[in-house]
């Protein structure tokens, strides 16, 4: 049985038109898994589906083959952890409290984190690359190092699926290979299923075991890297006829051709 | 954070105290605690009059504060207070028309005008919520933002009403306005009690969500936490709370806004720590703020919701200085 499954998800905006339609995916555990496509193509939408966070318009998911509705949102919280594209924070909070709240579906109701939660906090913000912010404010990090923390507080959370939406684009070279190591690491240790979506394309070539292309709302294809980064492929899903892709030992190049 | 939180509730009721030792202390008429008990007329001062309005004072200022921070991690900002929701404006014009209209009665022991101020102030909170609803979902931008318009408009009426009333009745009118502890007997405040200590302890009940709501959202709504029905649940008892206050004392600004502030500000920002200390240092501020008012003029005394305003006011903007990490003001 998948970890993680959706059927027939159809998602249409109040008003607007329909965001998603007809997708169908599995997720196995222990793997990696990249969703790609153009602004506008239903990335973000369909991460938010997975997380919970918006109601399939019809179509059903499920988590360990119980609709994701009919878990508890405390015990779903325990499986499923989500780090937005950006996070506004207005108040001041230091980024350990931040990473701590990640805590909130282990730790109990009325309580406070005990120093176990305390540990595993740190823990994630030294897998994260943040453990030198530990003590700062999130509203005086910068774009990337407030992504790491937010990564960071996801992975408090002990999740055995993690969807996070561009987590990578504020993040510099550095710092975008060690969130890699890092995701790659709890992938192979700890049997984490992560769906990430990404407009690196160079990226997805050979960390990820996965591919899911997304056009206009539609799965326009999934499968492996190598059966994914095909210039005709890539040109119908970003629709241009002038993407290429080349194979380099184990990296695959994209560019667009002038 | 367990620490955090004791050493805030040890401080702030040791300044609690002190503020209501200070409170019960001054006053226009000096009362002489050696013969507190074998004085009928110091009896009936201080248990008549003054124990009823600092109690009263505390009530209220504990009331407004823990609804102001509340109020500021719902909306995810530091502006927000119990009178943006539009519930101040309600009630004022609630009391200031059936002041007008001189309704002088009781009902069931209750003044008309603390009933009408009462309705006011939650046919405003519910009007406001209709607004700001779209379909199953309260957007909070639009709630502030429909809040705060209530509010003007509300207060426009107001100054219409005062415009035309006879000169008594505006009068009346304008000592509502800005705001009053007075009190006779230590009943209403008995009541109010009963009304407003379940709202807190639920308030403080729900500080974890309301720490994760500060944060994010959509983050809140992952890491298990209902955000509709929070909101829902937290903005009827604001509303409440806030309806209950103003019926009782009248406008009074300030004390959701800053004291919330000034508590983060000792004791930083997780809401498990700023709701209680909320409770504690609004209740202290405004006893304070009241004995002010009742001892800087030589004869009579100034509005507590001047004082507040005067203090609270610059208090503020030296808290805005001081801290700039405020992204979204």
């Amino acid at each position: 049985m998948p970890l993680m499954e959706a059927r027939h998800l159809e998602y249409a905006y109040a008003g607007g038109a329909r965001a998603i339609c007809g997708i169908s995916v599995s997720l196995e555990p222990a793997s990696l898994t990249a969703v790609i496509g153009s602004n506008g193509s239903g990335k973000s939408t369909l991460i938010r589906l997975l997380a919970g966070l918006l109601r399939p318009t019809s179509g059903e998911i499920l988590l360990d083959g119980k609709p994701l509705d009919a878990w508890h949102p405390r015990m779903r919280a325990r499986e499923i952890a989500y780090m937005p594209q950006a996070t506004m924070t207005v108040f001041p909070f230091r980024a350990i409290d931040v990473v701590l709240s990640g805590r909130t579906p282990h730790a109990p109701r009325f309580g406070f984190e005990s120093d176990r939660d305390r540990a595993i906090a740190m823990e994630a913000l030294e897998a994260a690359g943040a453990a030198h912010l530990a003590q700062r404010s999130l509203t005086a990090l910068s774009g990337g190092e407030k992504q790491m923390v937010i990564l960071a507080r996801a992975l408090a959370q002990e999740p055995r699926v993690l969807l996070l939406d561009e987590p990578a684009a504020a993040l510099d070279l550095k710092h975008r290979a060690e969130m890699m190591r890092t995701l790659a690491r709890l992938r192979d240790t700890r049997g984490l299923s992560v769906v990430m979506i990404t407009h690196d394309l160079q990226l997805t070539g050979s960390l990820f075991d996965r591919i899911l292309a997304l056009r206009c709302g539609e799965l326009a294809a999934q499968g492996r890297p190598d059966e994914i980064l095909q210039s005709g492929l890539l040109g119908e899903v970003y629709d241009d006829p002038k993407v290429r892709t080349a194979r380099i030992g184990d990296q695959t190049m994209v560019w667009i051709d002038k | 954070m367990r620490a955090t939180l004791f050493k805030a509730v040890a401080i702030l009721t040791f300044v609690l105290l002190v503020s209501t030792a200070i409170a019960l202390a001054v006053g226009s008429q000096k009362i002489d605690f050696a013969t507190l008990l074998s004085d009928p007329v110091s009896r009936t001062l201080f248990f008549r009059l003054r124990l009823p309005r600092v109690l009263m004072g505390l009530t209220i200022g504990a009331s407004l504060a823990v609804t102001g921070a509340s109020l500021q991690a719902l909306f995810r900002n530091p502006l927000a207070d119990p009178y943006t929701l539009g519930i101040s404006g309600g009630g004022a014009l609630g009391a200031s028309l059936a002041i007008a209209l001189g309704w002088g009665a009781r009902v069931a022991g209750v003044p008309l005008v603390f009933l009408a101020s009462f309705l006011g102030a939650m046919l405003a909170a519910t009007l406001v919520r209709g607004i700001a609803r779209t379909g199953a979902v309260v957007l909070p931008g639009a709630l502030l933002l429909s809040g705060v318009v209530v509010n003007l408009v509300s207060l426009a009426a107001v100054l219409t009403i005062q415009y035309v009333a006879d000169p008594n009745s505006s009068l009346q009118i304008l000592r509502w306005m800005v705001g009053s502890l007075d009190v006779i007997g230590i009943a209403p405040v008995g009541y109010m009690l009963v009304l407003l200590v379940p709202a807190w302890v639920a308030l403080l009940a729900l500080s974890r969500q309301l720490n994760l709501l500060a944060i994010d959202e959509d983050t809140a709504t992952t890491l298990g936490v209902n955000v509709h029905r929070c909101e829902t649940v937290v903005h009827t008892l604001c509303s409440l709370v806030v309806g209950v206050t103003v019926a009782m004392g009248g406008s009074i600004g300030f004390v959701g806004l800053i004291v919330p502030h000034a508590v983060r500000l000792m004791f930083g920002e997780d809401l498990r720590v700023v709701l209680p200390g909320s409770l504690l240092l609004g209740a202290a501020f405004l006893v304070l703020a009241d004995a002010l008012g009742r001892s800087a003029l030589p004869t009579g005394e100034l509005p507590v919701g001047a004082i507040t305003g005067l203090l609270g006011g610059p208090a503020f903007l030296w808290l805005l200085r001081r801290r700039k990490q405020y992204t979204a003001m």
